[in-house]
């Protein structure tokens, strides 16, 4: 043979995608990579980004024929890992499952472990029979690196884990083979590139570089989820507070059902006075800086535990609403009972009474709302200070002669704003309730964040933020990040038709909500560069398998 | 596109198709604005609650709150207060028999005579009020059933009122003005007030009946129908009285005709309708003598003489002038209330002062004690 040249593709990985990797596994977030290529390039895309590791314990790999033996290298893989466990605890008999799916619970081991499988056994491994096995075994790994993967193999496997684990799936791709499985995970996201829209257009979110998945989900993702927390949270609480206080005056109106506000303000409270502020909340609000966000990754994990807002949230929020609601109704209660205004004349009665309930409510819920909101933009100020101005320049427009000579029945609260609101103890009530709603919820928040900080309070106390890119220091490796392709393709595979659908998945009802996210799969032709390398021994004896002489490889070299 | 377009620095989002930024017809960039407010970078400020902003805050407030209690305290203290129970179902008082024998449709009105005693002058402007307790004036049914159209002299109103007013809307066929429950349900006892001077002699103490209603309420919610027309029973006469009224609505006050019809000054009292079962309502005021030595009501033997009504519990009540009233001794009490308090309030000013300045002596840690338990009430 005479040869006569080499032809060599050069397909880097993007920049910063080891340092992305490496702070989504501070997040607690698991990466699994879903690609076509070949085993020893996904090893090495591993190596480089540092999925794999040298320090690993073990790196499993499962390339077998036949179901039997796939079966086989995973309960090896599964028992290496953790030596003691029960057989079929958390295997589903071949029977039918029933309604609902069982959850495969998250199992810790000692050490890192990695699995790398390829698409020939996976296509195995993904049978019904099999595939509670696979996952029980993937999850027990650090990472898993599915190579030689068909597209709809790539789906399968996002349904998988999002029909056994109680998790949220993410999945990221470039290129159409990736659509199947973009389609197929919780949250798609694309990468706009080289490989053509395919991905984007069927995407949930998509930009340009990989890197910027970091900052999709440590900096918006938290953000979005701590601002949602913090609107419902404080939503309820409004409301129930405005609707409390009726019950407690059920028992002082011979239970007639008579409302504590002017019906006008009824109507104009979720519109006008409370709604905008709640807006900005939830617009703008950061806990913490976007700098802070990526440094600190754990500050991820809240989100995924669901902390900031559950049923025991709920309870609180509808406990401090009862409480709220207790002070507004009675303390104005107390100011009026048998009181007149300071020239002797009625101040107690019920327009009075209501103008005074409604205007402690109003400010109560302002400062409230002072206290949730961390971030405090133009835009909040201008909306917080600007509904609290509404409430009283509405108050007083509505009681003014004009409208009630306009509208007799509709305005019938004429003159109690001119009347109440000029007698100083009005305001002093006014004070006082606001006081007591709130002191004690500053108090015990100020208790908690000295006597038991979240990550959140630390990270806030520390001085101005000063986001540092830390060069993440390639680990070196003595792998080659070359691959040669002599190895057969997947065509066999894919002609075999066992990938083919046999039967409709059964999907997950609904997004589920809680837990960790793991399914972060990177894709694409972009193959691992080790600057340092050594050359691969030509001498080595071609298998039939790369695997073998990567092997080989590792077992002489080092 | 070469790999190498791709480094580090670019940021962009670039369309792999676009040409550069240079083509006039440029594919636009998808780009989003680089602004503070759309890349979320506005600059704010942040507050986080830390011991040094958090305690001194709480101290402030405290320091804020205990002299505005002092001085509730002390004004609430100067309040003189004098009450007097004259339902009558006791059987030794004097309007027992009044209570028993009152029947709505009785013709004669029955008077009882209560005689009280003061101890104490009352200086300035005095306030005579009467006042209720468990009467739902806040009941929903009842605040709803008035006219406020008609009250304001509306003329289509008059003779055609809203149907809130059932089931007191019309009577013999005719219109009832005022309509409404409210309306009927006014409270129209006559209470007078006679000193018994030493010498025996009863006089009779001048009872003011206007000036008792809010400014707003007398000019401009109520209003008598036909404009300036000072004939009111004519202008009422298609109009029947509501039902368990004695006298028609334009026979109120006949002898001042700004006091009559619906601007009469006790029905407009009587229609602001109280927010709670128990309240009071101002009766008439007994005004300061010109030269402000003499007290206003000087201590002696008074007696009350009431023409009896509609049978509650009723409570005359008579204030001096205050600045803040029965408020203030809600609002002393939990600005800064003290265990002793209840008893601080059994004693003389001065010593109540003296008091106070003791307390300041405490230790921090019981300030800080008596500041979060002013706090936390």
């Amino acid at each position: 043979m005479k040869l006569i040249g080499a032809t060599a593709i050069e397909d880097k990985l993007q920049d910063g995608v080891a340092q992305t990797i490496e702070q989504l596994t501070k997040a607690e977030i698991k990466i699994w990579v879903l690609t076509g290529d070949k085993q020893e390039t996904a090893e090495n895309i591993g190596y480089s980004c540092n999925l794999l590791r040298e320090e690993m314990n073990e790196v499993f790999f499962v390339a077998a024929n036949s179901p039997e033996e796939v079966r086989q290298e995973l309960r090896d893989a599964r028992l290496k890992m953790l030596p003691d466990t029960e057989e079929d605890k958390f295997l589903i008999p071949e029977t039918i499952l029933g309604d609902t799916p069982k959850v495969v619970e998250d199992e810790n081991v000692n050490g890192d472990y990695g699995l790398v499988i390829n698409g020939h056994s996976l296509a195995f491994a993904l049978e019904s029979n099999m595939e509670l096995e696979f996952l029980r075994t993937a999850c027990m790994c650090r990472t898993v690196i599915c190579c030689r993967v068909t597209p709809l193999q790539k789906a399968q496997v996002v349904e998988l884990v999002k029909k056994y684990k109680k998790a949220v799936t993410l999945a990221i791709g470039d290129g159409a083979n990736d659509v199947s499985m973009i389609k197929a995970a919780h949250i798609g996201v694309g990468i706009s590139g080289q490989e053509g829209m395919q991905a984007v257009l069927s995407s949930d979110f998509s930009f340009a570089q990989f890197r910027f998945l970091q900052r999709l989900l440590l900096v918006h993702g938290r953000w979005s989820y701590l601002r949602m927390c913090k609107f419902l949270r404080y939503f309820f609480y409004k409301n129930f507070t405005f609707t409390f206080v009726h019950f407690w005056y059920a028992f002082f109106c011979g239970f007639s059902a008579q409302t504590v506000y002017d019906e006008g303000f009824i109507t104009l409270y979720n519109l006008v006075y409370t709604a905008l502020p709640v807006l900005g909340m939830s617009l703008f609000d950061q806990d913490v800086n976007a700098g802070w966000s990526l440094e600190y990754p754990q500050l991820y994990v809240p989100g995924q535990l669901s902390q900031y807002f559950s049923k025991r949230a709920f309870v609180m929020c509808a406990l401090h609403s009862w409480y709220s609601s207790l002070v507004l109704f009675f303390v104005p209660y107390a100011a009026t009972y048998d009181t007149a205004r300071d020239d002797g004349k009625d101040g107690a009665d019920y327009q009075s009474f209501a103008l005074i309930t409604q205007t402690c409510l109003t400010v109560t819920v302002c400062v409230q709302l002072g206290l949730d909101l961390s971030y405090w933009t133009v835009v909040n100020h201008l909306f917080v200070w600007g509904s609290l101005g509404m409430f009283f320049i509405l108050t007083f427009t509505m009681y003014t002669d004009g409208l009630f000579q306009l509208r007799p029945s509709s305005f019938a609260f004429i003159g109690t704003a001119r009347n109440c609101l000029n007698q100083p103890n009005v305001w002093l009530t006014v004070a006082l309730t606001a006081i007591l709603c709130v002191l004690p919820v500053a108090a015990y928040r100020f208790f908690y964040s000295q006597i038991s900080p979240t990550i959140n309070d630390k990270v806030q106390y520390r001085p101005a933020p000063r986001p540092r890119r830390t060069r993440l220091t390639r680990r070196s490796t003595r792998r080659s990040g070359y691959a040669f392709s002599h190895a057969h393709g997947y065509g066999d595979l894919v002609t075999s038709g066992r990938f083919l659908r046999r039967h409709a998945p059964a999907r997950s009802m609904g997004l589920i909500s809680t837990g960790r996210s793991p399914g972060f799969k990177p894709t694409g032709r972009s193959a691992g560069y080790s600057p340092v390398g050594r050359e691969q021994n030509p001498k080595q004896k071609v298998e039939p398998t790369s695997l073998q002489m990567f092997r080989a490889v590792k077992d002489t070299s080092f | 596109m070469m790999a190498s377009s791709y480094n580090a620095k670019d940021e962009d989002g670039h369309h792999p198709g676009s040409v550069g930024s240079g083509g006039p017809g440029a594919v636009k960039s998808k780009k989003p604005d680089n602004t503070a407010f759309k890349q979320q970078r506005l600059p704010a400020w942040q507050p986080i609650l830390t011991a040094g902003t958090v305690l001194p805050a709480f101290f402030m407030i405290g320091l804020i709150f205990i002299p505005i209690g002092i001085g509730l305290l002390v004004t609430s203290n100067n309040i003189k207060e004098f009450e007097i129970d004259y339902t009558g179902v006791d059987m030794f008082s004097p309007c027992f028999n009044c209570s028993q024998s009152y029947s709505w449709n009785s013709t004669s009105a029955c008077t009882c005579s209560v005689p009280f005693t003061l101890d104490q002058p009352f200086e300035s402007n005095v306030f005579m009020y009467y006042g209720l307790s468990n009467f739902y004036q806040n009941h929903r049914r009842y605040v709803k059933s008035r006219d406020d159209s008609q009250l304001n002299g509306d003329k289509s109103s008059l003779l055609n009122p809203s149907k809130e007013c059932e089931p007191y809307r019309t009577s013999d066929k005719k219109s009832i003005a005022p309509c409404g429950a409210i309306a009927n349900s006014l409270f129209n006892d006559t209470l007078e007030l006679f000193y018994i001077h030493p010498n025996g002699s009863r006089i009779a103490i001048h009872l003011v009946k206007t000036g008792i209603a809010w400014w707003t309420d007398k000019h401009v919610k109520f209003r008598n129908p036909g404009e300036n027309n000072n004939n009111l029973s004519i202008v009422f006469q298609d109009t029947s009285k509501p039902v368990n009224w004695r006298k028609p609505v334009y026979e109120l006050d006949p002898s001042d005709p700004d006091n009559n019809g619906f601007i009469n000054e006790d029905f407009i009292v009587w229609m602001r309708t109280a927010a709670l079962p128990t309240f009071r309502k101002l009766y008439r005021i007994i005004q300061k003598k010109k030269d402000n030595m003499t007290p206003t009501l000087p201590p002696g033997n008074y007696s009350l003489e009431v023409i009896y009504s509609i049978l509650e519990k009723r409570i005359t009540k008579m204030k001096t002038q205050i600045k803040m009233l029965r408020f203030t001794v809600f609002l002393r009490s939990v600005y800064c209330q003290i265990h002793k308090l209840p008893e601080l309030s059994m004693l003389k000013k001065e010593n109540i002062l003296i008091l106070f300045f003791q307390l300041q002596n405490l230790t921090f840690i019981s300030k800080f004690y008596l500041l979060f338990f002013c706090n936390y009430l």
